[in-house]
């Protein structure tokens, strides 16, 4: 318990944690004093003065701003007097007296504290009588950001939004007096990836966004609370519809895990969920070879006879599934499920080549906000403000405000460079030899290591990129986990992969954390399921190999797309053509179920309920809030109508799933719907597993080393790639980038590329031309490609670059 | 007694006061050999001693001021404020145009006490020759070797660096100095922390005016005892005062306060012009309320008794108006002043210094509204309320409340002649 003190608020004494601001001392102690500029997540400016109070002192009362007040011992606060209600009264007609008052056509018009002040304290009608200030309205900060200036009370939180917490400052105050306003700076958009959050926290109808904007008024709105499924942290949202229709996406302040912010893609994905490639009916491939529409029965007879005849020919083995990773755990569990008891298959892998080794995912041992104590922050991961943009925030926090020395490992600049007082960049494939010199303290990383022996440390590790292997992530948690008061947070990007490893969707995983090596587990859970459970099978490149060679027919996909997901996506298109029978469960058609035979149309994110498993280990709800379009169902439905026709039913719908999760799955005990959503889980309760993760680690890393010939490959995914989301939103459209290749100048020199020219890539995949552009963060003797910009010439280690004549530019 | 301090040398040599081979000739420097050879806090507890009050505006203690830094935490700096842009002054302009080496040695000095390495001067933008005087002589200061590496062989480092402001008025607010010192936006800071506790980079600064360490050199060389037996109690020393409009003689004056208004306006000041009557006079600078000649004529010039009136003597800033002035129209040349002034930073003066501009310009336009005198007022009051002074603040700075002074002044001394411009207001008799 930290310390209190006792203060007199309106005649009311209350104790409250000394050094607290005074605005929000009162606040929690049932004294709401009215605010513009100060939020509780950012530094206080005392800019409004909205939130003036009256404090009794040695030279008689004097009139304060309560949210740059911290309280003190014997403090005696007045709120209501005559004073304080004609300053309060006062600052607000001076935020009206130019504002533009065009409620009506404002976004915020009903949720507008300028506006519910104004009702509560506000003049009837206005004594300015002059000319109001104009300004151009409203003008395109970013692409998805709108600036009104005649609306904003200038109370810097958007400003303050950028500089403290992004760290993105390009959004500023200009001129002054009567004339200051926010802008940006000429031909230098507010390139931020979290700028929504600036049109959220922003007290008036200033700043827009443009998927919201006049879709919707406050008072028609639904609200639900869930969890962005965008990546791995696990955002707290609140999702908001009209019209059956999701409109906007809020962040939660959980402290925990966002604290309020969302990155943009999160709250402005949800576009895809209307986007016209939705899947509203089940599709069959006709006599033809096209797909055409079916109706559900039809369809799902299709996919059981297809699986079936497989089954009777070659076997359960000959059968395998990708997919879960962008599920809620109930439909993981329910895939998993089908595929070991219904099916009896063990090759089934929610990984598609990109995930971590399954021992080290399951096996962290750190939380988010450990960050807030850490002394000492490791990051060696991807770059998280690419694949988990608001941890990324998480770690600059502690970094700037908290004062934890920051180490940044990777092979090149990455989101955190700048605030980072270490930064090792390295080639690929070097990665063991970095680690092995960090461990000895050698040379140049003396300073690191030293840095990395005061506790308590927090280790963020995740592969860096796709071409480098997972064990280097492994060694790398195994090294970290030795470090004093060490937490070790295992990243991967994908939105449940947490999840879906916890419900058994690795060969080597069963539900709850439990090995699939270990008999005893195997046969506890035959128990459960009634229904003998595989040996482990093939993880997803296995699967690949066996689609390739044969040995495996058949594939289910459960929302997976192995090839645009799997770093080496030409091998992976491939061998899913090669597949004889390929039943999917998506929202959308795909490069992997273009050519399925049976494509089921399911619910996504909003449309169903259920549970994730961000990357800490916390299990979150999801709710539904609207339909899924046409003839979409819940993919548990689905699956448990395919498992009957296969000849045993899973036993119901996701809250019957959810309730064997709890059940069967060991890690998962005492984690219910009703506990997370009414109970103490609601900022989500950690699964946990006594005595550790059950799944082994391997014993020997396979070491990687740098290629000897050639450039060394790093392949890494930037935030806007052409993925689903980022495609299918009409957002995000300008904001991809279109591929370039990343070299160290000594190379391109080397190589004589010429300024403005392009490139040759040779990987193992073929090759590609393309733009290049300098990047002197990369070590001599790297090509860097962004993953997932169309741009794929396989992922050996090792590639040729050479000039290009432009002849075959993209 | 002495009655001339800081413009002695520069009457006695107007050529040549600003060079060094005039200052060292008139017994420069001596305080600085004799300041070096005491212990830093007797330096300190002399100018504690002699009850100097600062002469930005506010008045306050320097001795006190120099007392509230934490002794233990390093690097402290020493900022001063030449940022003079409160209308109607002018006189530390003549202190770095005529005597900049008695700045200098000032500022050395109180490095030398404080246990500053860094002092930083912020010059008024406006003010490029003040700022090459001053620069000129912290040359030769250093290649002399009275400031740099090894001060005088004392083993102490101490810098000057001079820097030209960029013309905002707020940047003379010692926050807002500060700030933009460190090249952020010129915008005041939230106090507490005091700049004493938290300053320059966050670290220890004494904010203190050209004149007020220009004064240095004396103490130290005459005794903080000498100096606080200059003039009548809390207002020791000798003051320059900048008395400028209709007076005949307008100029800077080094007084020893306590004389009446009267003898520095008929006085020294020579009356008013072309024999025309006194109407009312600034007596600190725009932002004070303005004094009037039936209530404040034969008040002595102190700071207490000023403030004791309801007014300051601020900057020094003596600004006189006679019998044809407009008040209506003098009172909107300073309301536009701190309304082209505001930074903008908090609401009621961004937004109430700019609506009480546009009232005014309303009523000098013919287009004034019988309402619109008590709207002044109430929304002055808006800004400091119970517009008294000191004023109490809605706003973050006094910039704000500075703004009401010349409304205040012409509604309780010349409400009449503003409602006389009103068609259909009422007067009633003031
Ligand atoms: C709006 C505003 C403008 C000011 N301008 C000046 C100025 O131009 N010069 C100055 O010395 N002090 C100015 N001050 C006062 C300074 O904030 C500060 O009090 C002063 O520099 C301290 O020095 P002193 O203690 O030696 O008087 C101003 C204050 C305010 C509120
Ligand atoms: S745009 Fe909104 S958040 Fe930004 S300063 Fe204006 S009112 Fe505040
Ligand atoms: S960081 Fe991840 S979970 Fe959070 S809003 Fe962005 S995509 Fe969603
Ligand atoms: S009172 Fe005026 S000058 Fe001072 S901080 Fe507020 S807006 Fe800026
Ligand atoms: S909320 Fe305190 S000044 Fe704005």
């Amino acid at each position: 318990m930290s310390e209190t003190v006792s203060i007199t608020i309106d005649g009311r004494t209350v104790a409250v944690p000394a050094g607290q601001l005074l605005i929000k001392a009162a606040e929690d102690a049932g004294t709401y004093i009215p605010r513009f500029c100060w939020h509780s997540r950012m530094k206080p400016v005392g800019m409004c003065r909205m939130c003036l109070i009256e404090v009794e002192g040695p030279r008689g009362t004097l009139l304060t701003t309560s949210c740059t007040m911290p309280v003190t011992e014997g403090m005696v606060v007045h709120t209501k007097s005559e004073v304080v209600r004609k300053a309060q009264e006062g600052v607000l007609e001076f935020l009206l007296i130019n504002h533009p008052l065009d409620c009506p056509v404002c976004d915020r018009g009903g949720e507008c504290p300028l506006q519910d002040q104004t009702l509560a304290h506000g003049p009837g009608e206005s004594r300015f009588v002059e000319e109001k200030r104009h300004f151009p309205k409203p003008i395109p900060i970013n692409d998805l950001v709108l600036l009104d200036r005649e609306r904003c009370i200038l109370c810097a939180r958007c400003t303050r939004f950028s500089e403290e917490i992004s760290g993105d400052p390009l959004i500023e105050f200009v001129d002054r007096g009567n004339h200051t306003q926010v802008n940006t700076f000429p031909d230098e958009p507010f390139a931020s990836y979290f700028s929504g959050n600036t049109v959220q926290i922003c007290p008036v109808g200033a700043l827009t966004a443009t998927p919201y904007r006049f879709r919707a008024r406050p008072w028609d709105l639904e609200a639900v609370e869930s969890t962005c499924a965008g990546c791995a942290v696990g955002c707290r949202v609140s999702v908001q519809a009209a019209q059956n229709e999701v409109v906007r996406l809020l962040g939660v302040d959980v402290g925990a895990t966002n604290q309020g912010w969302l990155c943009d893609k999160g709250r402005f994905g949800f576009e895809y969920l209307r986007a016209p490639g939705r899947l509203s009916t089940p599709l069959v491939r006709g006599e033809d070879g096209e797909l055409r529409e079916a109706t559900w029965g039809e369809a799902l007879d299709r996919a059981a006879s297809g699986l079936a005849a497989v089954l009777s020919e070659h076997g359960p083995a000959a059968i395998a599934g990708i997919g879960g990773a962008r599920s809620t755990n109930e439909e993981a569990y329910a895939f998993g499920k089908l595929l070991r008891s219904v099916i009896g298959t063990g090759s089934l892998d929610a990984r598609v080549g990109d995930g971590l080794d399954a021992a080290l995912a399951v096996g962290g041992t750190g939380r988010i906000d450990d960050l807030e104590r850490a002394k000492t922050i490791l990051v060696w991961a991807p770059d998280l403000k690419e694949e988990l943009p608001v941890l990324h925030l998480r770690v600059r926090r502690a970094a700037t405000e908290l004062g934890a020395t920051l180490i940044v490992v990777h092979p090149r600049r990455t989101g955190l460079d700048p605030d980072a007082d270490h930064v090792v960049h390295y080639r690929p494939g070097d990665g063991f030899s970095v680690l092995d010199r960090l461990r000895a303290g050698a040379d140049d990383l003396a300073p690191v290591a030293a840095a990395l022996a005061a506790g308590p440390v927090v280790a963020i590790v995740g592969r860096t990129g796709l071409t480098e292997p997972p064990d280097l992530a492994s060694a790398v948690a195994e090294f970290a986990a030795s470090l004093p008061g060490a937490a070790v947070l295992p990243v991967t990007r994908r939105g449940n992969l947490y999840g879906a490893l916890d419900m058994g969707l690795a060969p080597t995983l069963l539900p709850g954390r439990a090995s699939a090596e270990d008999e005893a587990a195997r046969a506890a859970l035959a128990d459960a399921w009634g229904s003998p459970v595989p040996a482990p099978g093939r993880d997803a490149d296995g699967i690949l190999q066996g689609l390739a060679d044969g040995s495996v027919k058949a594939l289910v996909l459960l929302g997976a797309d192995p090839a645009a997901d799997h770093p080496d996506r030409a091998s992976a298109e491939a061998a899913v053509a090669a597949a004889g029978f390929v039943v999917s469960f998506d929202l959308f058609l795909n490069d992997s179920n273009r050519g399925a035979d049976v494509v089921l149309p399911v619910e996504g994110f909003s449309e169903v309920e259920g549970t994730m498993t961000n990357l800490e280990g916390r299990v979150q709800k999801v709710n539904r809030i609207v339909p899924g379009p046409g003839l979409s169902r819940p993919a548990v439905e689905a699956l448990d109508d395919l498992a009957a026709r296969l000849g045993r039913s899973l036993g119901g719908g996701a809250d019957a799933m959810a309730k064997e999760i709890a059940l069967a799955a060991p890690a998962y005990a005492g984690i219910t719907w009703e506990a997370l959503d009414w109970g103490r889980g609601r900022d989500g309760m950690i699964a946990t597993l006594a005595g550790g993760a059950a799944a082994p680690a391997p014993a020997v890393f396979q070491r990687s080393v740098a290629p000897a010939e050639g450039m060394a490959l790093h392949l890494a995914r930037v935030l806007y790639d052409e993925g689903t989301m980022t495609l299918a939103g009409p957002a995000f459209a300008p904001l991809i980038k279109a591929a370039m290749l990343h070299l160290h100048s000594d190379d391109a020199t080397r190589l004589g590329l010429a300024e403005g020219s392009t490139a040759v890539l040779t990987g193992s995949r073929g090759s590609t031309e393309l733009a290049w552009t300098r990047d002197d963060s990369l070590a001599p003797g790297t090509a860097y490609l962004p993953f997932g910009l169309g741009v794929s010439v396989g992922a050996a280690v090792s590639v040729t670059v050479a000039p290009g004549d432009g002849s075959g530019e993209r | 007694m002495t009655d001339s301090i800081l413009f002695a040398r520069m009457e006695a040599h107007p050529a040549d006061s600003h060079t060094l081979a005039r200052y060292e000739a008139t017994g420069g420097y001596a305080a600085l050999r004799k300041a070096l050879a005491m212990p830093p806090e007797e330096v300190i507890a002399e100018v504690k001693a002699s009850n100097i009050r600062g002469r930005g505006g506010a008045g306050f203690p320097t001795g006190v001021k120099w007392g509230f830094l934490p002794p233990d935490i390093r690097p402290r700096y020493l900022v001063v404020n030449a940022d003079e842009s409160e209308p109607g002054t002018f006189k530390d302009r003549q202190l770095l145009e005529r005597d900049p080496h008695q700045l200098v040695e000032g500022i050395v000095i109180s490095a030398y006490a404080l246990d500053v390495e860094h002092a930083f001067v912020y010059v008024r933008g406006e003010y490029p020759r003040p700022a090459r005087r001053l620069q000129r002589a912290v040359d030769e200061a250093r290649a002399a070797g009275y400031l740099g590496r090894d001060v005088l062989g004392t083993g102490r480092n101490i810098e000057i660096t001079v820097h030209l402001g960029a013309g905002a008025y707020i940047c003379g607010e010692e926050t807002a100095l500060l700030n933009s010192l460190e090249g952020k936006r010129g915008e005041p800071r939230i106090k507490p922390p005091f700049p004493a506790i938290a300053g320059l980079y966050a670290k220890p600064t004494i904010v203190n005016n050209v004149e007020t360490l220009s004064n240095v050199p004396w103490i130290v060389a005459n005794g903080g005892a000498a100096y606080d037996a200059i003039g009548p109690e809390g207002s020791r020393g000798t003051r320059l005062f900048s008395l400028s409009g209709h007076v005949e003689r307008p100029g800077n004056y080094e007084i020893v306060m306590g004389m009446s208004w009267r003898d520095l306006i008929f006085g020294l000041g020579g009356g008013i012009r072309s024999g025309k009557q006194l109407k009312c006079w600034i007596p600190g600078g725009a932002s004070a309320p303005w004094f009037v000649p039936a209530l404040h004529l034969d008040e002595p010039v102190t700071i207490d008794d000023t403030g004791r009136l309801g007014s300051m003597l601020g900057s020094g800033a003596v600004v006189v108006m006679d019998e044809t002035t407009n008040v209506v129209a003098a009172a909107l040349s300073v309301v536009r002043f701190f309304a082209h002034e505001s930074c903008g930073e908090c609401t009621p003066c961004r937004e109430g210094t700019s609506w009480l501009q546009r009232i005014l310009e309303r009523i000098l336009g013919g287009a004034g509204r019988p309402a619109d005198l008590d709207l002044l007022l109430d929304v002055s009051d808006n800004i400091s309320p119970g517009l008294r002074w000191p004023p109490a603040m809605t706003t973050i700075c006094p910039l704000g409340p500075s703004v009401v002074s010349p409304i205040t002044s012409i509604m309780s001394h010349f409400r009449d002649e503003v409602a006389a411009m009103i068609p259909g207001a009422v007067t009633a008799g003031v």
